[in-house]
């Protein structure tokens, strides 16, 4: 079977790109979608918040998905669900395994990649201590509860900030459990400024900042945790020790976008993100192979993902209606000081348009601070005061054609303290 | 009555069964847990050993050996993953040097083949992920890497293929020699059989005790692991060793069947074989020592932490032997055990012979055993499996590709599992790098279905370990 764009994924990343290209007019779209519905990890996601940017108003998880699944269904884009890929050949052959279908090899002219992210695990962390049931991911629990009806624990201590963990903390309230603690080992929280109020602060849930989890006991149930304040070296002090006595530990210590696929076809990887290199319009390293969404880089907010998915579709769509873009002048985006990654890492002068917009996280959290692009020559391209920066939240800034085309090599975006703007 | 029950039911104890089996006998296994291969025999380092390390003449050298030159044939007869990728001992110097010396003239004289002494630089075009400070190395190239559970799962579904017993949650309380065998109180029941033997690892001692005042002590003795991710999986292609010292063979770095890399373990003694905690002093150690072999190691890639504790014991050598006329014991089996399993196996039932136990063959013992595994297969192979069946085609486990089709046949087995992580020794699910984060609760499901017990039922792996605490307010298949 041979399709025009086959997007890997059928989550928010992969939904908005099948879209977008179908609107832009390409009428050959196959999603492959390993779950047997639609809408990926929304559809687990059932509080509010979504959709504030992208519909302008307020959705649950299954709500958001729920509206691009009823858009995709106006459309002739194939879904095939409960069908997993197992291989992208360089050549762009997808070959997948269902048990309605059995094994195929489709044939893309394009390929999107929306595989999304996996959370990271207490095994890369090392947390000590021994090895009872009750430790989750804060994305497994989340599953447990609202997909499958099921409650985990009854006391809980929560280890990082992230935004599923804090989530997790305000549903496992609600259902009657009580959540002691939650515990990151950063100075700052990992999870949006929202998500702390509505999610701890209103539940009276500690938040225990630059302290971490140093012992798990327990023979067959977690019984107790250690809790330990830590240095700037992040590592415990000791004497500030505290125990908790809980049988459940949810982790939610970070995301990792999933791309084992995209090693396997060679696709060139960028090790601070984690996820493939992306120019500007979503492709990466392999022409014709686009990718958007988690599997990119960890976003926070959804509105963002169906964004950034839509350009990567409409990209897939003109690439199979033979515009391959122009591979010069190529224009290399720098993480400077204070800045983890770009997304994109290169920009293909030719193909931008009248802008392109650049996402990164920063590295600390920043007070009156403004993120500044220089070029090689250390010229200042841009600058954009910020009254606070801070890495739980995905920073975002439009570059203009005209500033780019005044750019001398390669540019670097970086935080200056202190913003007197630009 | 039983004409032989096995206690325990380690590598060791099915190893042991296995072999019986093949034998007109009635045979009973009795468990502890509510799996088999819950003890030292999941956490270890998977490692069938050359045989180099034990001192010639002992009895742990000949079993070593021999072990270890019968483990392929087993694997392949058992549908086990086996891979001889062969050792490097290292060495950092002239003491070090002195030692390698010394074990390849323990390896020579224990019968060990192709031991070599390499230069550093030998080493290192071996191994271009060596330490430059690495000054020699002992090349085993007989040396492998195994699945640890999956042989003890494989020899003791097997045995119950042919005809063994297998009792789990049968925790042995009592042992009373009655005039013709032996009463045993578990509490899982009582039984009698004519012959016991004891393969109880680091709870040997104890089961001994219950017989006769045993001529050792146990030391139990802890060691943590990380396990790296696969991106990881080729950094050495061999298993890295450091010199051995008193306490163990010392930080290894070895691949694992499973394409991961293994790294540890420590030693620190400990207060028995429950005492599995890891600690983060010990993953320092290992941490340390591990970048003393592999500089390049990158533990920011594991995916897992894990300790194991070692049988070991005041005596330096296995002690193989009864203490009574019906009761043998296979006490002390600490490394190589693993390696010396298939050996240790048969010298027992020698044991046994000599103290009475008619072998006779039975008709129609079939000591092999076949596995499919979907992501081993071609494209075409893969297509006529889910033909055969679909439940092949259904992918639960993203992070090594294992299907509901494989989880069915391992919760259909002859020894089915009851906990997620029973599944996943015998199928692999949830082994990745997301560690059953997403396939967890799917697995959890198909257990239950396939088991006809609520999910609630469900275990994370020994009893206790339940994961479900009730339902949510307005619960969630049932709406």
């Amino acid at each position: 079977m041979r399709y025009d764009i086959i997007v890997v994924g059928g989550g928010p990343a992969g939904l908005a790109a099948a879209h977008a290209a179908w609107q832009d007019g390409c009428k050959s779209i196959c999603i492959v979608e390993r779950d047997k519905e639609l809408g990926g990890i929304l559809n687990q996601c059932i509080h509010n918040g979504f959709g504030l940017h992208f519909f302008k108003e307020e959705l649950t998880g299954p709500e958001y998905a729920g509206r691009f699944i009823d858009m995709l269904r106006e459309t002739g884009v194939t879904v095939k669900t409960d069908t997993m890929v197992l291989e992208i050949t360089p050549g762009k052959q997808v070959h997948i395994v269902s048990a309605a279908d059995g094994y195929e090899i489709l044939e893309a002219r394009a390929v999107v990649l929306a595989m999304g992210c996996r959370e990271r695990t207490r095994g890369a962390i090392g947390i000590p201590g021994t090895r009872p049931a009750g430790v989750f991911t804060a994305g497994a629990a989340q599953r447990y509860l609202n997909i499958e009806g099921y409650m985990v624990g009854k006391r809980v201590v929560i280890l990082g900030s992230g935004d599923i963990g804090l989530i997790m903390a305000r549903r496992m309230t609600l259902e009657g459990a009580k959540v002691l603690a939650c515990v990151e080992v950063m100075p700052y929280s990992g999870g949006l400024t929202r998500n702390i109020v509505q999610c701890l602060h209103d539940f009276d849930i500690p938040l225990y900042l630059s302290h971490t989890i140093t012992d798990i006991q327990g023979r067959d149930r977690v019984e107790r945790v250690t809790v330990a304040e830590v240095g700037p070296d992040r590592r415990p002090i000791a004497g500030t020790e505290r125990t908790f006595d809980c049988d459940t530990v949810l982790l939610s210590v970070g995301l990792i976008p999933e791309n084992e696929l995209s090693r396997a076809a060679g696709l060139e990887m960028d090790p601070r993100t984690n996820g493939p290199c992306v120019y500007e319009n979503m492709e990466t390293s392999v022409p014709g192979v686009f990718a958007c969404g988690n599997v990119v880089h960890v976003h926070d907010l959804v509105d963002f993902v169906t964004a950034e998915s839509q350009r990567a579709g409409r990209a897939a769509a003109a690439f199979c209606a033979g515009g391959s873009a122009a591979a010069t002048p190529l224009l290399p985006l720098k993480a400077g000081n204070g800045v983890g990654y770009t997304v994109p890492q290169q920009i293909r002068m030719e193909n931008i348009g009248d802008g392109v917009p650049v996402f990164f996280r920063v590295r600390a959290v920043y007070r009156d601070a403004k993120i500044v692009v220089r070029d090689a020559e250390g010229t200042q391209i841009a600058a954009f005061p910020r009254e606070h920066l801070a890495p739980g939240e995905m920073e975002t800034i439009r570059l203009p054609r005209v500033l780019l085309q005044k750019a001398a090599g390669a540019l670097k975006v970086e935080i200056e303290k202190g913003g007197e703007g630009a | 009555m039983y004409d032989v029950a096995i206690i325990g039911c380690g590598v060791i104890g099915a190893s042991i069964a296995y072999t019986l089996s093949q034998y007109d006998l009635r045979i009973l296994i009795l468990e502890r847990e509510n799996d088999v291969a819950m003890g030292t025999t999941k956490a270890n380092s998977a490692i069938v050993h050359a045989g180099y390390d034990p001192e010639p003449g002992t009895l742990m050298a000949r079993l070593n050996v021999q072990g270890s030159a019968r483990m392929e044939q087993l694997c392949s007869d058992l549908s086990v993953a086996y891979k001889r990728v062969g050792s490097l001992v290292l060495a950092f110097g002239p003491e070090d040097e002195k030692t390698l010396a010394r074990l390849y003239e323990n390896g020579v004289q224990n019968g060990v083949p192709g031991l070599a002494l390499l230069t550093g630089a030998q080493a290192r075009a071996m191994e271009p992920a060596l330490s430059g400070e690495v000054t020699g190395a002992l090349y085993a190239p007989s040396a492998a890497i195994v699945d640890p559970w999956g042989l003890c799962i494989a020899e003791a579904e097997t045995a119950v293929r042919n005809g063994a017993e297998l009792k789990r949650r049968s925790a042995v309380t009592a042992i009373m020699e009655t005039g013709s065998g032996c009463r045993i109180s578990t509490t899982g029941g009582d039984f009698e059989a004519r012959y016991v033997v004891n393969c109880t690892g680091v709870d040997a001692e104890t089961i001994y005790r219950m017989t006769a005042e045993p001529k050792f002590k146990t030391l139990p003795s802890r060691g943590a692991y990380y396990l790296l991710d696969k991106t990881s999986g080729s950094l050495v292609s061999r298993v890295i060793f450091q010199c051995p010292s008193a306490v163990g063979k010392g930080v290894l770095i070895a691949p694992t069947v499973h394409g991961n890399l293994l790294v540890g373990p420590n030693a620190e003694e400990v207060q028995g074989a429950r005492d599995k905690a890891v600690t983060a002093a010990a993953l320092d150690t290992v941490a340390a020592a591990s970048r003393r072999s592999v500089p390049s190691v990158d533990l920011r890639q594991s995916i897992r932490n894990f300790a194991g504790v070692r049988a070991n014991t005041t005596l330096s050598d296995f002690y193989i032997a009864p203490s009574s006329a019906r009761i043998l014991h296979a006490a002390g089996i600490k490394s190589p055990g693993l390696s010396a399993a298939p050996a240790i196996a048969e010298y027992a039932v020698g044991q046994l012979a000599g103290m009475g136990l008619a072998l006779t063959r039975r008709e129609g013992f079939d000591g092999t055993r076949r596995v499919r595994r979907f992501r081993e297969l071609s494209p075409a192979e893969k297509a006529e499996m889910v033909k055969e069946n679909p439940l092949y085609g259904r992918v639960v486990c993203r992070c090594e590709t294992i299907t509901e089709g494989e989880i069915v046949d391992a919760i259909r087995s002859p020894i089915p599992p009851c906990s997620i992580d029973g599944v996943k020794r015998r199928a692999g699910a949830g082994m990745g790098r997301c560690q059953g984060g997403f396939c967890g609760p799917r697995v959890l499901e198909i257990l239950a279905r396939e088991l006809g017990v609520p999910q609630s039922g469900i275990l994370q792996d020994q009893d206790g370990t339940f994961l479900i605490t009730g339902e949510t307010k307005t619960g969630g298949a049932q709406v």
